[in-house]
């Protein structure tokens, strides 16, 4: 993330209010060429509107300031011309319900060929065997034979394999896919979200996977980023958010999920709900569902800092923070003697 | 120690109509299905979509009729749907479904609904059933001040611990669920999870579980069902199933469970998609997926045997008949 590997997109303050009451509060995030960043959260924190509302796709009474830029160029505020060239064609989006996001009147294949016209103007014989080549790439057997068929007569795997070929045929640089594998069974998501990493390992181009299964963001991201209440809490690789939580937010993420090996114990659930955004509490807004918080929690919001190892934390009292600086230290001594 | 509710050989079968005119064909949702679930004890039942496993809940409480078959409860013949003998039953034996939203009276407090099961089955007196519904929401961890409440006013947690409320209050003997926790945010999740399990150790109630998510199947459930195509497929203790699964259908789906932090390398991963229940291959129903088929399962249908203590599989390969013939002779 450094200025030498400049940024494909620059999310910098970005506010999202509907009807006056504000549910996203200032998002700072960048996504580098090929990538795969992972959004993690609860119903409710933000991270599908963050991606609706850098491309655009919120209804008319969603108000949106900050700036978001893709290789440089403001989107935010920009013309529908302007958004139209990027949506599909630098930036093309999943949704987690394939079958409302097809035409249902409409083959698929001329589906494709109509994103494929669009956005790289391919017509006539060139169209149909791009369109069979993309639906051969996401794993639709025999796509000759299915071409014309309609959206009802594939299964829900099938018609989300169809909405990654439609997204692809505009060669974009990054893959939003919002929770793209929640309404499909545990082998269908297996395969889906063994092809998105085998496409991003072919077409390098970026993946941000919105999802609320940590499990699922492990096996496709690099790096993943936590939201709560329309915030940014915490943000880091895979590794060090999966191997060391430092958010009390995060670590009470992970210790929910009942385990599939080992013993059968009492789950920790985080107790209380997610606050309602038109009456967000005082300070941090996890403070009153969060075990380690003090009385200065409730009143003063911490600010998302980078610390020491890279990640960006929004905590003044981390899990285990003591313990983890000393380590640190500790190791770089003992690489020098 | 009897069973609480014992089912054997039950068949279900819809029928679809192809096309505008086309025949009737028939769907075998449920094929055959035998099962017993102990007093206190919590059987799951897991599967992917059109498995049958929330059509075999709604037969095991004689919501769905059998077309084959027999469930009995506490020994004696469920009652047919509708009778009076079945209304007074199903007192004790209640459902919770995935959508608390829609098991809920929009226009009703919860504390009302919670109430309406003491009225309809006359079980506790009307000067008592205040008491006795602030004991049920206490007991699910609600709120007295969330009593006059409607169901849109809260989360969806609250919601589903208001259905649990509910279904509890009859006492009853047995709790089907059909995917309790699936609408519910994880840490939510947990939460009902706790309530449930809690719920069960204080009072005894025998439990079946549907749910297509493995992890909270494994933390809930003593005994296990695996379904494929509206057959057991694999049937073990939860803790068994998990560490050895034995038919290649649940070694996949248990292999297909991402965990965080573990490298997808290494997973199995199926090919395919779970058939048609109309369209039923022949043999095994799990061999044009199966990476172990062999001839014999592309044309015989293999009986769910035993292939250890207290654990059976449906299986050619893992649990074939030259094992069964062995035993046979043994026996012999």
């Amino acid at each position: 993330m450094s200025s030498a590997n400049p940024n494909l997109v620059q999310l910098r303050d970005l506010n999202v209010t509907f009807d006056g009451v504000e549910v996203l509060h200032g998002i700072d995030l960048d996504v580098a060429k090929g990538e795969a960043l992972g959004l993690v959260g609860e119903s409710g924190c933000g991270k599908s509107v963050t991606w609706l509302a850098a491309l655009g796709l919120l209804p008319g009474k969603a108000a949106v300031t900050g700036s978001v830029r893709v290789d440089g160029r403001e989107l935010c505020g920009a013309r529908r011309s302007a958004l139209e060239e990027i949506r599909g064609g630098r930036i093309a989006m999943i949704f987690q319900d394939p079958s409302s996001s097809l035409n249902p009147v409409l083959s698929v294949g001329r589906q494709i060929i109509e994103a494929l016209r669009i956005h790289r103007g391919l017509r006539g014989e060139a169209a149909r065997a791009e369109a069979l080549r993309l639906m051969d790439v996401v794993g639709i057997p025999a796509p000759s034979r299915r071409f014309d068929l309609y959206p009802h007569e594939f299964s829900g795997g099938q018609c989300q394999r169809l909405m990654i070929a439609m997204a692809l045929a505009g060669e974009p640089d990054l893959l939003v896919a919002d929770e793209p594998t929640t309404a499909l069974d545990a082998t269908i998501q297996a395969q889906i979200l063994d092809l998105l990493n085998t496409l991003r390992a072919e077409t390098g181009m970026a993946l941000v996977f919105i999802s609320h299964d940590l499990g699922a963001v492990s096996q496709v991201c690099e790096r993943v980023c936590v939201m709560y209440a329309g915030r940014i809490v915490e943000e880091g690789t895979v590794a060090q958010l999966f191997s060391e939580a430092r958010h009390p937010y995060t670590r009470g993420l992970f210790d929910a999920i009942p385990r599939i090996d080992g013993s059968r114990e009492r789950l920790l659930a985080i107790p209380g709900t997610v606050p309602n955004p038109k009456h967000l509490p005082e300070g941090c807004s996890f403070s009153p569902r969060c075990p380690r918080a003090v009385d200065a929690c409730g009143r003063v919001r911490p600010p998302l800092m980078t610390q020491d190892d890279g990640r960006r934390l929004a905590c003044t009292r981390p899990v285990s923070a003591a313990a983890r600086g000393e380590a640190k230290r500790r190791i770089p001594q003992g690489v020098m003697q | 120690m009897n069973p609480l509710i014992e089912a054997d050989d039950l068949v279900r079968i819809y029928e679809t109509r192809r096309g505008l005119f086309g025949g009737a064909s028939p769907v075998r949702a449920v094929d055959g299905v035998s099962l017993a679930v102990m007093p206190g004890e919590t059987l799951g039942i897991v599967g992917e979509s059109g498995s049958g496993k929330s059509t075999l809940g709604r037969m095991l409480l004689g919501i769905d009729p059998a077309r084959a078959g027999e469930v009995r409860f506490s020994g004696s013949p469920m009652p047919k749907s509708g009778t009076a003998e079945w209304r007074a039953l199903r007192a004790k034996m209640q459902l919770v479904y995935q959508d608390p939203l829609a098991a809920l009276d929009r226009r009703l407090t919860i504390a009302t609904q919670i109430g309406e099961p003491l009225e309809i089955h006359r079980l506790v007196q009307k000067e008592h059933r205040a008491a006795r519904v602030a004991e049920l929401m206490a007991a699910v961890g609600l709120r007295p001040d969330q009593a006059g409440r409607f169901p849109h006013e809260l989360s969806g947690g609250q919601r589903q611990r208001a259905v649990i409320a509910r279904a509890l209050a009859s006492r009853p003997k047995l709790l089907v669920c059909d995917e309790p926790v699936s609408a519910l945010d994880v840490s939510i999740q947990a939460q009902v999870v706790n309530v449930l399990r809690d719920l069960q150790e204080q009072n005894g109630i025998a439990m079946v579980f549907i749910s297509h998510d493995l992890k909270v199947v494994r933390n809930i459930a003593d005994r296990v069902a695996v379904m494929y195509l509206g057959r057991i497929v694999e049937e073990a203790s939860s803790d068994v199933i998990f560490q050895s699964p034995q038919h290649p259908y649940t070694s996949a789906l248990i292999s297909s469970v991402p965990v965080p932090g573990k490298p997808p390398e290494g997973r199995m991963i199926l090919q395919g998609e779970p058939p048609n229940p109309a369209d039923r291959p022949s043999g095994c129903a799990f061999h044009p997926r199966c990476p172990l088929a062999r001839d014999i399962c592309r044309t015989s249908v293999p009986a769910l045997r035993q292939i250890g203590s207290g654990r059976t599989a449906a299986c050619h390969v893992v649990a074939g008949e030259t094992a069964s013939v062995e035993r046979l002779r043994k026996r012999a």
